[in-house]
C-alpha cells in the first residue's frame, strides 16, 4: 500500500453528462509530488461500512505540484465507486489520496509515440501529452468515443493536427490497421480503453508485424460484481464472505486481514496471494498471472478476481 | 553448423536464440561470414522470408556469396566490410517502418554493432532476431581508452588501441554492442596469466 496524503477537493467541473473532473490540492496548499505521464493514484472513498479504494489515472500536468486532477466517469452498472465521487464529493471535501504510481509510462527509448484512446481511457493520455509536449517529441493520438457524451478529452484536448477523434455515433471509426501501417521505426503504441479495444490493437500489431517490446497498454479495470462467495485463510481458519459489489481485496481489507496492494487493478501484482485449496472455478480478471498460473489455480489477484465453486482456501 | 551455444554465464553476456522465419514481411537481414548458412536454413525453411527482404553479405572470406545471391531476395548486397555497409544499413533501417523483421547472423562484432544501431533507433530488443555462426572473435572495448578491438580470440589480448593487456569479460553493453575488457595487471604491472584461446 502507497503512502498516503489527506487532499481536499477544490473542483469538481461536469465535463459531460456522464464524466466529471475533480481537483485535489493540500489543504495547506503545499506541493505535492510530481510525476510522471500515465500515473495513477488511489482514492479513498468511505461509502457507509465499506471503504473504497478505486485507481484514477491523473490527468494533470505532470510537473504541476499545485494539485492533481482526476476525471471519473458514472459507471450505473458499477460497484459504487464513481456513483459516490458523482453524488457525494463536493469542493471542500477532503479525502485520502495515495501518492501517484506509474504503471503506464512512456518508453524513454522511442522516438514516436502512438496513443490510441477509447472512451474514459483518454485519461493516462492527458498527462502523457503535457509530459510529451515538454520533451517535444513526435506523436499522434487516436481517440474513439461512442458518443460525445462519453467523451470527456474533447473539452481538454488542445487543438492539434496530431490529435484525431472519432465518434462512432456519427459514423466515424478507428482504422486500426491504417494506424499501425508505415509507422517508423522506432515508434511504440499505447493503448488504453475497454478490453475490446486493447486485443484489436494488440492483434491488429502482431498481424503487422509488431514486436510485443514496442506496445504497452492499461485496461480500465475496476473489480467487476459478481456472485457472491466464501473463503477460509489456511492460517487463522477464518471464513470471510465477499459480497456481489465487493472484490476479494475489500472484504479482506473489511476483516482486517492486511494485504500489500498497489493498483487495485490486477495489473502491478502486488497483492498476489497463494491458493492453498480451490475446489472450483477462479475467475480471473486480472493481466498479471500468465495462462499457465491461471490455469494451475494456484496464485489470486484479490484486487479483480472472484470464484464460484465449493471451497476456496487462502494462504493467509 | 548450427547456432553457437555459448556456456552458461553472468545474464549481461547475450545469447543467440536463432532465426525464425517470420513470413513474408518487409525485413532486413545481415549476415557475416559463416552467417550466410543461418540465412540459407531460414530461407530453406520459409522461403516467403526473401519476398521483401533485403539482404546484406559480409564474406570476411567466406565463400558463400554466390549461393546467397540466388536465394532471390529482393535486394541482395555484398560489402567488403561491415563499416563499408554500415552507409547502407543505416539508410536502410533509418527508413524502415514497425513491422519491418531484423535478421542478423554471423559474428558477434556484427550482431553487436548492428543491434546496437537498431536499439538507438527505438527499436526494442525483442524485435531483433539474432543467431551466432562461425568464429567466436568478440568485439572488446577497452574500458580504459575506449577502443575497440575486433575478434578478439584470446584472453588475455592486447588492445589494438593503447597496448595495455586487457582481461576478456562476459559483461557486455547492448548500448555500445561491445563486451567489456579490463586491465589484468593494473595492481602487479607485467604480471600477465598464460594467453589462452578463448571458448564458446
Amino acid at each position: 500500500m502507497s503512502k498516503q496524503m489527506m487532499l481536499e477537493v477544490t473542483e469538481v467541473e461536469p465535463l459531460t453528462p456522464l464524466v466529471t473532473r475533480f481537483r485535489f490540492e493540500h489543504p495547506e496548499k503545499a506541493p505535492l509530488p510530481i510525476f510522471s505521464g500515465g500515473a495513477h493514484v488511489v482514492v479513498e472513498m468511505p461509502d457507509g461500512e465499506m471503504l473504497r479504494r478505486n485507481a484514477y489515472s491523473l490527468i494533470s500536468d505532470p510537473n504541476d505540484a499545485s494539485g492533481y486532477e482526476i476525471a471519473v466517469r458514472r459507471e450505473e452498472t458499477g460497484r459504487g465507486g464513481s456513483r459516490y465521487m458523482h453524488s457525494e464529493v463536493t469542493p471542500g471535501t477532503r479525502m485520502r489520496i495515495s501518492v501517484p504510481t506509474n504503471l503506464f509510462a512512456l518508453d524513454p527509448r522511442a522516438r514516436k509515440h502512438v496513443l490510441i484512446a477509447g472512451g474514459i481511457g483518454i485519461t493516462p493520455f492527458l498527462s502523457h501529452l503535457r509530459q510529451l509536449d515538454l520533451l517535444q517529441q513526435p506523436f499522434e493520438l487516436h481517440y474513439a468515443a461512442r458518443s460525445r457524451d462519453e467523451a470527456a478529452g474533447l473539452k481538454l484536448l488542445p487543438k492539434s493536427a496530431r490529435i484525431h477523434v472519432q465518434i462512432s455515433d456519427e459514423g466515424n471509426r478507428m482504422d486500426l490497421g491504417e494506424i499501425l501501417t508505415g509507422q517508423p521505426i522506432g515508434t511504440h503504441v499505447y493503448v488504453c480503453g475497454p478490453e475490446g479495444l486493447i486485443s484489436a490493437v494488440l492483434d491488429v500489431a502482431a498481424r503487422h508485424g509488431w514486436p510485443k517490446g514496442a506496445l504497452h497498454s492499461e485496461a480500465f479495470a475496476s473489480p467487476p460484481p459478481g456472485k457472491p462467495f466464501t473463503v477460509t485463510l489456511a492460517k487463522s481458519g477464518r471464513t470471510i464472505e465477499v459480497s456481489a459489489s465487493q472484490s476479494l481485496l475489500e472484504a479482506l481489507e473489511a476483516a482486517k486481514v492486511e494485504i500489500d496492494w498497489s493498483c487495485r487493478g490486477g495489473a502491478c501484482g502486488r497483492c498476489e496471494t497463494k491458493v492453498a485449496a480451490c475446489d472450483g472455478q477462479i475467475e480471473h480478471n486480472d493481466h498479471w498471472l500468465s495462462r499457465d498460473e491461471r490455469a494451475e489455480q494456484k496464485k489470486i489477484m484479490p484486487c479483480m478476481s472472484r470464484f464460484t465453486g465449493a471451497a476456496l482456501v487462502l494462504d493467509l | 553448423m548450427p547456432n553457437t551455444s555459448f556456456s552458461p554465464s553472468i545474464e549481461s553476456r547475450p545469447t543467440y536464440a536463432g532465426l525464425v522465419p517470420q513470413g513474408s514481411a518487409p525485413s532486413i537481414m545481415i549476415a557475416d561470414a559463416e552467417g550466410a548458412e543461418a540465412i540459407m536454413d531460414l530461407a530453406e525453411r520459409d522461403a516467403a522470408v526473401l519476398d521483401q527482404a533485403h539482404l546484406i553479405y559480409i564474406p570476411k572470406g567466406a565463400k558463400f556469396g554466390s549461393k546467397l545471391a540466388e536465394l532471390g531476395a529482393k535486394g541482395y548486397h555484398e560489402e567488403a566490410s561491415l563499416d563499408a555497409a554500415m552507409t547502407l544499413i543505416n539508410r536502410l533501417l533509418g527508413s524502415a517502418h514497425m513491422g519491418t523483421q531484423l535478421y542478423l547472423a554471423g559474428s558477434e562484432g556484427m550482431m553487436g554493432r548492428v543491434s546496437a544501431l537498431a536499439l538507438s533507433l527505438g527499436l526494442p530488443l525483442d524485435a531483433i532476431q539474432m543467431e551466432h555462426r562461425g568464429s567466436i572473435g568478440r568485439p572488446m572495448q577497452c574500458v580504459h581508452c575506449k577502443g575497440v578491438t575486433q575478434d578478439v580470440t584470446t584472453d588475455p589480448f592486447t588492445c589494438s588501441h593503447c597496448g595495455l593487456t586487457l582481461f576478456v569479460r562476459d559483461h557486455f553493453s547492448r548500448r555500445l554492442g561491445v563486451f567489456q575488457a579490463v586491465c589484468v595487471d593494473a595492481e602487479t604491472p607485467g604480471v600477465v596469466p598464460e594467453i589462452q584461446e578463448i571458448t564458446a
